[in-house]
């Protein structure tokens, strides 16, 4: 099957993925602020900012297996948007941890991060997407050439880290977290031939 | 948009699933936020996007209670609103997630109920629901609650202490430990019935004492707060609430109290022992092995904004408990 995606389809597109990233943000983060947000406005917003930065991070993933069913490679240009959302909420995320859960005390930030592992593994998901969405301008791609790519498929690691920050975040309800270990896998599997071939170069090289 | 006026031959779904089925399916449903709404962002609460809310407005009805007030368990310390208490509970017969017992457990029924006191004692007691409000001289009290997630709340209890049952049932010398059960009813308890639902705990839910730690004049059994019978998000009828534990120790909606010479197995502990211990006492020096206790965030008034987070003090403040645990590694018994 073909699909043909015009430029106004594409622009309206990232119309609806701006709307729709933006708007729960702002009116999530009013309520929390004006307290309508449930009694620990705290822990909705890390729930919030947390599962919609993995929401966003999978629909990223989606892009590609899609444009290539549709054989439609327009539509990669709503990748980056995407993947800059997720990044953004991830990073928002992680301030709500830093302002907020532990309202700025520094030493046990580092402490946290140096002795749970599901805040390390997060950390280190974070520090992919930060790398990543700072080389994510056309001018780094050009720069960076072949490594770019390298550098960006990085990406699965990343989602691999959040699914596994996510599953040992929880306290017993281990449901939601595995459905989402199985979406991680589905769309992982759409590419296995690619990363079966990252491990096979970095064998040889 | 297109809007499709159902015909009347399209017979509504609720209707010809078994209700219960159908009100689980919705739950499950709501709580994938993925799957739901091809959702980038689902709503923390109910409050915001009510995309799979409830759609039954029917509220509980708690009524007034006659109590005195002791000065000794009055307290300076801003209380939680009352709103925050009976929407934010950690309850798992009525789903995993704070606003699920709020949303889930207003048909509960209280009414008639049956809390046995048995196992090693001379005096057997059953207590059915008028008993409950009337067998004992009501007073209120005002106790931190220190949930081990660590956030904390400050609520005014309403009920009697739980020495007064115990002593009233007359424990045998054998009698070493206190073991407590919550009632045992999928049927009302989503969370029983389904275990997605209900964080794949096997219920009913246990607790347990030591005995000395059972007839402390602190450990209570509450019956209602600010001024009215429990709502049964809070556990209705009559839970237990031991203020120097955490939270989890605090079981809800009791039917069997039973003294017994052996340290009863409970529920937390048999799920994750590395994490949940026998005692729970609140302790700042001793973390979860996810996160630190030594401070917590206390839910008053105010939003995002408010710098609400305090030291977490040992025994969550209630020193007078320490002689029950003098000369115990409160590190190895946490
Ligand atoms: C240093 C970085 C991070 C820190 C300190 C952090 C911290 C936390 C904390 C405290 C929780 C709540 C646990 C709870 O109380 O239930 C949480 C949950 C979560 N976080 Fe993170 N996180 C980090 C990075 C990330 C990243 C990069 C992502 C995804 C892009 C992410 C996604 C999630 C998800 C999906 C949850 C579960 C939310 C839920 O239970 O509904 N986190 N995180």
């Amino acid at each position: 099957m073909r699909l043909r995606l015009l430029p106004k389809h594409i622009f309206g597109l990232k119309l609806v993925i701006h709307l729709s990233a933006l708007l729960p943000l702002v009116f999530t983060f009013y309520q929390a602020i004006s307290d309508q947000l449930g009694a620990d406005p705290v822990e909705d917003l890390l729930h919030f900012t947390g599962i919609s930065a993995f929401n966003l991070l999978l629909i990223s993933l989606m892009v590609s297996p899609l444009a290539k069913t549709f054989k439609t490679a327009a539509l990669i240009r709503v990748r980056r948007v995407l993947g800059l959302y997720a990044f953004a909420y991830a990073l928002i995320h992680f301030l709500v941890y830093i302002f907020f859960e532990l309202q700025l005390e520094w030493q046990l930030l580092i402490s946290e991060i140096i002795k749970r592992p599901y805040i390390t593994v997060g950390f280190v998901a974070l520090l992919i997407l930060s790398v990543m969405a700072i080389t994510s301008t056309k001018k780094s791609q050009i720069k960076l050439g072949r490594k770019w790519q390298s550098l960006h498929n990085l990406v699965y690691l990343s989602a691999i880290l959040i699914a596994l920050h996510y599953i040992w975040s929880v306290k017993s309800d281990m449901v939601q977290p595995i459905i989402y270990w199985i979406a991680l896998f589905i769309l992982l599997y759409f590419r296995l031939n690619k990363i079966k071939s990252i491990f096979i170069k970095k064998r040889l090289a | 948009m297109l809007i499709k006026t159902p015909k009347k031959s399209e017979i509504k779904e609720s209707l010809v699933t078994d209700e219960s089925v159908y009100n689980d399916r919705r739950r499950i449903l709501k709580s994938l936020g993925f799957i739901g709404a091809a959702a980038l962002a689902t709503s923390p609460s109910s409050q915001a996007f009510n995309l799979f809310g409830s759609d039954d407005d029917d509220v509980f009805e708690t009524a007034p209670l006659q109590y005195s007030q002791a000065d000794k368990y009055k307290t300076e310390e801003t209380l939680t609103p009352e709103k925050k208490i009976i929407s934010h509970n950690n309850f798992y017969e009525f789903g995993t997630s704070k606003s699920d017992p709020v949303e889930n457990a207003q048909e509960f029924k209280v009414n008639p109920w049956t809390l046995s006191i048995e196992g090693l004692v001379e005096n057997p007691i059953t207590l059915g629901y008028e008993d409950l409000t009337k067998a004992f001289a009501l007073e209120e009290r005002i106790y931190r609650l220190r949930c081990v997630e660590a956030w904390s709340m400050v609520i005014p209890w309403i009920g009697f202490s739980l020495a007064s049952v115990i002593k009233k049932a007359n424990p045998l010398s054998k009698a070493k430990y206190v073991a407590f059960e919550t009632v045992y009813d999928p049927k009302q308890m989503p969370g029983q019935r389904n275990r997605f639902v209900g964080g794949g705990i096997n219920y009913p839910y246990k607790e347990g004492l030591r005995l000395d730690e059972a007839l402390h004049p602190l450990a209570f059994l509450s019956v209602g707060l600010y001024g009215k019978t429990l709502p049964p998000q809070n556990g209705a009828p009559i839970r237990l609430v031991v203020p120097w534990k955490y939270g989890f120790k605090s079981i809800k909606s009791i039917v069997k109290i039973r003294l017994t010479d052996k340290k009863p197995p409970v529920t937390w502990n048999i799920l994750a022992p590395n994490e949940y211990g026998f005692y729970a006492n609140v302790n700042p020096a001793v973390s979860h092995p996810r996160w630190s206790q030594a401070r917590e965030r206390r839910l008053t008034t105010g939003g995002l904004l408010t710098r609400n987070r305090i030291e977490t003090q040992l025994f969550n403040g209630y020193d007078e408990v320490a002689d029950l645990y003098a000369g115990m590694d409160l590190r190895k018994n946490f």
